[in-house]
């Protein structure tokens, strides 16, 4: 029954309209195969989109063409305060951490590595230590100050991400599988941080993800992605269409099993 | 300038082996490029980017032998250039394929060593080459320390720029280029710096131990460091400790002053694991919080 909490509309109404991210025809050839096909997708500011689709559907490489990692045809443009320019300034939140847990990275090392010119490996000023703390602290984070970065778990992680991610004053906020390694709770409150930050910034915010039935009350439009746009609208509209539950329900859903119940409620 | 440093060992190191010109040089070299391989390896060890050095370090004997059939004397231009182009060629790669880059480098490895060698050992002659293989860091002339000293200049300046870049693409390289890195620029010229300073360690410590004297000093620092700051601190801290007591006990003992400061690089890594497995431990009975020693 979540979606009768849904608050789409408000938070729609809340938009302020001036500013957006405009993403059209995009596609991307990789070694003779169109792994996406002209991809429209048209994201206000203070709206979250969710992009779900199966396992290669090029969920990835719409993330990474975004962030102009692999080349692509097709027009980006961000519209703020009536002004267009051809790149949104990005805040990129990734999925996990490549590098090795063992690593002698502090979290407050990574966000001054993040934000400072200054040398981290020259030791970290009072001043600049002061700055982390405050970054931090609006994401609930500025207690984790001194540990290494390998030792957070995922919610932990996510937070210092997002905070790092923000500290760009970012157009377009990118999320890439928010609710992987997450637990539950610890999901709720990535979640709430991001809702107050789109309430309080001009931002637009991307998410791409397994978990539909989780974050379908959260998100305010829903786009299904299999190499081309397959279906777009509210979470009511998508998430109620037999036909796409059909096509696509067992390989969007059986990755997360517990909120899956709550879809079935909902439906 | 080399004049004055001799004199300070005279009145600093009154000692048997500090007498002995190629000492005093050596000890120069040891100074000044130990610190570097300190600061080099952390982000060696923390891009897991050990073996990429390995096969940078055997490259050489691939450059060497080009060299030699072009007929050029000294083999340390041949040398670097080679290892450039292979640096580059490797990241270029890792960009296109999406194949193991163990596998990658592994061939390159094996073509490397392998033109090198049969160059090399035409008419029986690759006995000649041995020294490559082990170095001899008591043959540096002072020519040579001028060399150190610039690239460990060029080394320090880098590490100011791109630090904190390093940092962030070795965490995340999507992540370092949504702060708008340059992630290719930055990892080719990383890697561009470390060819450059395997090939000149080439002559000084060997192709065979050259990938340990960078990776170890970092690799015992990790066992306990908790920040950045504490890791490279104690990687340059072990490799310079280890560089010169190799180099003075080698003098005694009479061996290959490369390896046996390896021998004590590999001393300092197993206090560090004790060490590593103690200090939370003792931490706690002594302080009661884990995190004041990180500071």
């Amino acid at each position: 029954m979540r979606f009768q909490n849904n608050q789409t509309g408000a938070v729609t109404g809340e938009s302020c309209r001036h500013c957006c991210i405009k993403i059209q025809g995009l596609t991307v050839r990789l070694g003779g195969n169109t792994i996406l096909d002209g991809i429209d997708l048209h994201v206000h500011c203070g709206d979250v989109l969710a992009i779900v689709g199966p396992n290669g559907a090029g969920k990835t490489t719409l993330l990474r063409a975004i962030l102009g990692e692999v080349p692509y045809e097709g027009k980006m443009s961000s519209l703020i305060g009536g002004v267009e320019r051809r790149r949104p300034r990005i805040g990129y939140v990734p999925q996990k951490l490549q590098f090795d847990l063992d690593s002698p990275i502090s979290v407050a090392d990574l966000v001054v590595a993040a934000i400072s010119k200054r040398p981290v490996w020259w030791g970290i000023r009072h001043k600049a230590l002061e700055n982390v703390k405050r970054v931090l602290s609006v994401f609930a984070a500025d207690n984790l100050i001194t540990r290494r970065v390998g030792e957070l778990s995922g919610g932990e992680l996510q937070r210092v991400l997002l905070a790092i991610a923000m500290t760009a004053e970012p157009e377009l906020l990118l999320l890439d599988e928010p609710s992987s390694g997450v637990d539950v709770q610890g999901l709720a409150l990535f979640y709430q941080l991001v809702r107050d930050l789109k309430k309080q910034h001009d931002i637009s915010v991307i998410l791409v993800t397994h978990d539909l039935p989780g974050i379908s009350a959260f998100v305010d439009r829903i786009v299904l992605l299999n190499r081309s746009v397959i279906a777009e609208g509210s979470p009511k509209e998508v998430l109620s269409d037999d036909k796409l539950i059909r096509a696509f329900g067992p390989s969007l859903w059986n990755v997360s099993s517990l909120p899956a119940v709550t879809v079935e409620g909902g439906l | 300038m080399i004049e004055s440093w001799y004199k300070l060992v005279d009145l600093l190191l009154p000692f048997d082996w500090g007498q002995y010109v190629f000492m005093k040089n050596a000890l120069l070299a040891v100074l000044v490029i130990t610190p570097v391989y300190a600061v080099l390896g952390t982000m060696v060890v923390s891009n897991r980017m050990a073996f990429f050095t390995d096969v940078l370090g055997h490259s050489a004997l691939a450059g060497i032998a080009i060299g030699v059939l072009c007929g050029i004397h000294d083999p340390t231009w041949p040398m670097i250039t080679m290892a450039v182009i292979l640096a580059i060629l490797v990241n270029v790669f890792k960009g296109l394929t999406r194949a193991s880059t163990d596998t990658v480098l592994g061939v390159f490895l094996a073509f490397m060593v392998a033109l090198g060698i049969t160059i090399l050992s035409r008419q029986g002659g690759f006995v000649k080459y041995t020294k490559y293989l082990i170095g001899d860091i008591l043959a540096v002339s002072p020519a040579e320390i001028t060399w150190l000293v610039v690239i460990f200049f060029i080394v320090l300046i880098y590490w100011c720029v791109a630090g904190n870049a390093l940092i962030l693409t070795s965490v995340n390289s999507s992540l370092a280029r949504s702060r708008r890195i340059k992630v290719f620029l930055l990892e080719t010229s990383f890697t561009i710096l470390l060819a450059v300073v395997v090939m000149l360690s080439i002559r000084l410590v060997g192709v065979l131990i050259i990938n340990s004297l960078l990776v170890l000093p970092a690799a015992a620092s990790r066992n306990f460091a908790r920040n950045t700051q504490a890791y490279t601190l104690w990687a340059v801290v072990f490799s310079v400790v280890s560089g010169i007591t190799g180099l003075v006990v080698s003098y005694y003992w009479g061996t290959a002053t490369g390896a046996t400061i390896v021998l004590f690089s590999v001393g300092c890594y197993v206090i560090s694991v004790a060490a590593g497995r103690a200090l939370p431990r003792l931490t706690k009975i002594f302080c009661g919080n884990e995190n004041k020693i990180s500071q």
